[in-house]
């Protein structure tokens, strides 16, 4: 469905030349759900931006829906569906007329256009705000106008750029599971952006994830946090002095000798993998990553206590995608989004192994 | 697929001129369903029009060109037009420029419409609404003593609608290039609409005025529009302003349908 290789854009401005995308090979196969996950200003937006003809490539080629981006701009157009990361129906226009005139701008008749509008009206709960403007609209429903507004021809290909973003937990909920239906009653293939961790997690069947204008990963959820992070279990000790007895334990369990890390009172595991950080921190604590955390546990507690080890508190976790963004970067994706901590960024591109 | 499928790609021409269909109607659509829009903005033009217009009853040089001594009013009815093509479209632009700054414009661009009709469409929709507000005064303007060349009528409507295609194309192209902050648009539109009205001997007649301002005038395309439509309102058909005019209102609207369209080609933020 996509195919994009070493796709390439730069922007002048007045400060400068910035680097959106740099290089960007992608595949899409028919049918599926992709997730495109990546901090502010990753290139998200300006990728989607030239996949659906928005945006030459300075350089890079790609083809959209079976045509090719820069020499059939036409066809890929008639063949995809796009939702821009802001609210794409006008405030000066009513929401049914908008989505109309949306049909009449894929060649429907009129007929045709006005059933169809009415269709999708009733399928995404819009039917009473038929005759409202989108300025009176809340944040949800304005953002439900949008996805009406790109499936109104009924594209093969749909691309949802941030369609959950500034939204409340509610109406967050509502959205996808308006996406989700989509899945389940067309064949449609979704490529949508997002920054929320947890929505690329659940929702889709691939994550590729983009940083500074390049992918970094690409695979199912758990494919990259089996490969790229591992299970985590962690344990707090009771004396600070058994700290190199219990790593020396937990390193026949790590998936490698040197997945074992040691932290000091009050010290803190970066990432979102629970390592008690938070309820045990002034104690010392011992965590290695594992092929997998529950299994591993108990047997690592019994050998504890065969080596002598007291321990205070124990746990497994599952990683995160956000663990995985860690350890291919060494920053946190949460962090960045939450504080938009400037020093994130002078942080050496791969933290040393933990 | 076969040739009589109705996806079929029809001929170049009927698909433009569709596209255009469409975008003008979905621009009109919302001053057919709320009209009071279009008549609110005609309050200034009105307000001169009645309040204004009378006291040039007396003034000296207040004469179309070549009409003798016609009344003043068929020299004040075309200043009141210009002026309302001159706001008309640059607020339209104003339109534009909000949808380009949210997403509904790029979703057109997404579209298969084609993008010189989305040009076309919208600045049709300028012309249309002009010629119904400009009808809508001229029609005001009778009892008050306006007196009805029907010719120079017709041939003064299609010089100030050429003008407003104009200006309604060149303000597309102004918004487009103003995105992402919108800061040109508004910059030029506030520094340059007062003067080019001001300039243009709309309100009160250049003539009296110093040397210099006159020599300003004469530069300011929209003063000989203005001429233009004033002697063609008195039936001065054949007066040389009348061709300067159309001259000068050809090439606003050949220099905006130029710029316009090869913004509107070219696409948004690129
Ligand atoms: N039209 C433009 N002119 C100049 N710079 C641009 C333009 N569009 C994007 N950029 C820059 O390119 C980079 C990537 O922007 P992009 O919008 O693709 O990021 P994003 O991943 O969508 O981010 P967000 O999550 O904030 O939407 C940013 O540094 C941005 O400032
Ligand atoms: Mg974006």
């Amino acid at each position: 469905m996509i195919h994009a290789r070493g796709l390439t854009r730069s922007f002048t401005t007045q400060h400068g030349r910035v680097d959106a995308v740099r290089g960007l090979d992608l595949d899409v196969e028919p049918g599926t759900l992709v997730a495109f996950l990546g901090p502010n200003g990753a290139g998200k937006s300006t990728t989607l931006r030239m996949l659906t003809t928005l945006l030459p490539p300075t350089s890079g080629t790609a083809t959209v829906a079976g045509a090719d981006i820069a020499t059939d701009p036409a066809a890929v157009r008639a063949r995809i569906g796009y939702i821009s990361q802001k609210s794409s129906a006008a405030d000066t226009q009513r929401v049914g007329d908008e989505l109309f005139y949306q049909g009449r701008a894929y060649g429907m008749s009129r007929g045709r256009a006005r059933r169809r509008a009415g269709e999708l009206l009733d399928r995404l709960g819009l039917a009473d705000l038929a005759d409202r403007k989108p300025v009176s609209l809340s944040g949800g429903q304005r953002r439900r106008v949008d996805i009406a507004l790109g499936l109104v021809h009924g594209p093969p290909l749909l691309f949802l750029d941030e369609p959950s973003t500034g939204l409340d937990p509610h109406s967050r909920a509502e959205i996808w599971s308006t996406i989700l239906r989509l899945r389940e009653e067309t064949s449609m293939t979704l490529f949508l952006t997002t920054h929320y961790l947890e929505e690329a997690d659940s929702m889709a069947e691939r994550v590729v994830i983009i940083d500074r204008g390049r992918t970094i990963a690409d695979g199912t959820a758990e494919s990259l946090k089996a490969e790229l992070a591992g299970d985590r279990v962690t344990v707090a000790l009771h004396e600070a002095d058994d700290a190199d007895r219990a790593a020396r334990v937990a390193a026949g369990f790590a998936t490698a000798p040197d997945r074992v890390s040691r932290l000091a009172p009050g010290e803190s595991a970066p990432g979102t993998a629970d390592a008690l950080n938070g309820s045990r921190d002034g104690a010392a604590r011992v965590t290695a990553q594992v092929a997998d955390a529950d299994a591993a546990l108990p047997v690592l507690l019994s050998a504890l206590e065969a080596a002598g080890v007291k321990t205070a508190a124990a746990r497994g976790a599952r990683p995160t995608l956000d663990d995985v963004f860690l350890s291919l970067t060494g920053r946190s994706l949460t962090e960045e989004q939450a504080a938009d901590d400037p020093q994130a960024h002078h942080q050496p591109e791969k933290e040393p192994s933990a | 697929m076969t040739a009589t499928a109705p996806s079929a790609p029809s001929p170049a021409g009927a698909g433009f001129a569709r596209d255009v269909a469409t975008v003008f109607q979905r621009e009109i659509r919302p001053s057919l369903r709320e009209p009071l829009g279009l008549i609110l903005s005609l309050g200034q033009p009105l307000l001169l029009l009645f309040f204004f217009g009378p006291l040039l009853g007396g003034a000296q040089g207040v004469g179309a060109p070549g009409a003798g001594g016609d009344s003043s009013w068929q020299w004040f009815v075309p200043g009141v037009l210009v002026m309302l093509c001159l706001f008309g479209p640059m607020m339209s632009g104003y339109n534009l420029l909000t949808e380009l700054l949210t997403g509904s414009m790029e979703r057109m661009l997404v579209s298969p419409i084609d993008r010189s009709a989305m040009l076309v469409g919208r600045t049709l929709k300028e012309f249309a609404v002009l010629l119904a507000q400009a009808v809508l005064i001229i029609a005001l303007a009778v009892p008050l003593g306006f007196r009805l060349h029907p010719a120079g009528i017709l041939a003064g409507l299609l010089l100030l609608g050429v003008f407003g295609i104009g200006l309604g194309a060149f303000s597309f192209f102004l918004a487009m290039k103003s995105t992402p902050s919108g800061e040109l648009f508004y910059g030029v539109t506030q520094l340059a609409l007062f003067p080019l009205m001001l300039l243009s001997g709309v309100l009160l007649p250049m003539d009296f005025g110093p040397r210099w301002l006159q020599m300003v005038a004469l530069a300011n395309p929209v003063s000989h529009i203005t001429d233009g439509v004033r002697a063609l309102f008195s039936g001065a058909y054949t007066d040389p302003s009348v061709l300067w005019g159309f001259l000068a209102a050809g090439a606003i609207a050949a220099a905006g349908l130029l710029l316009g369209n090869r913004a509107i080609r070219k696409g948004v933020g690129v």
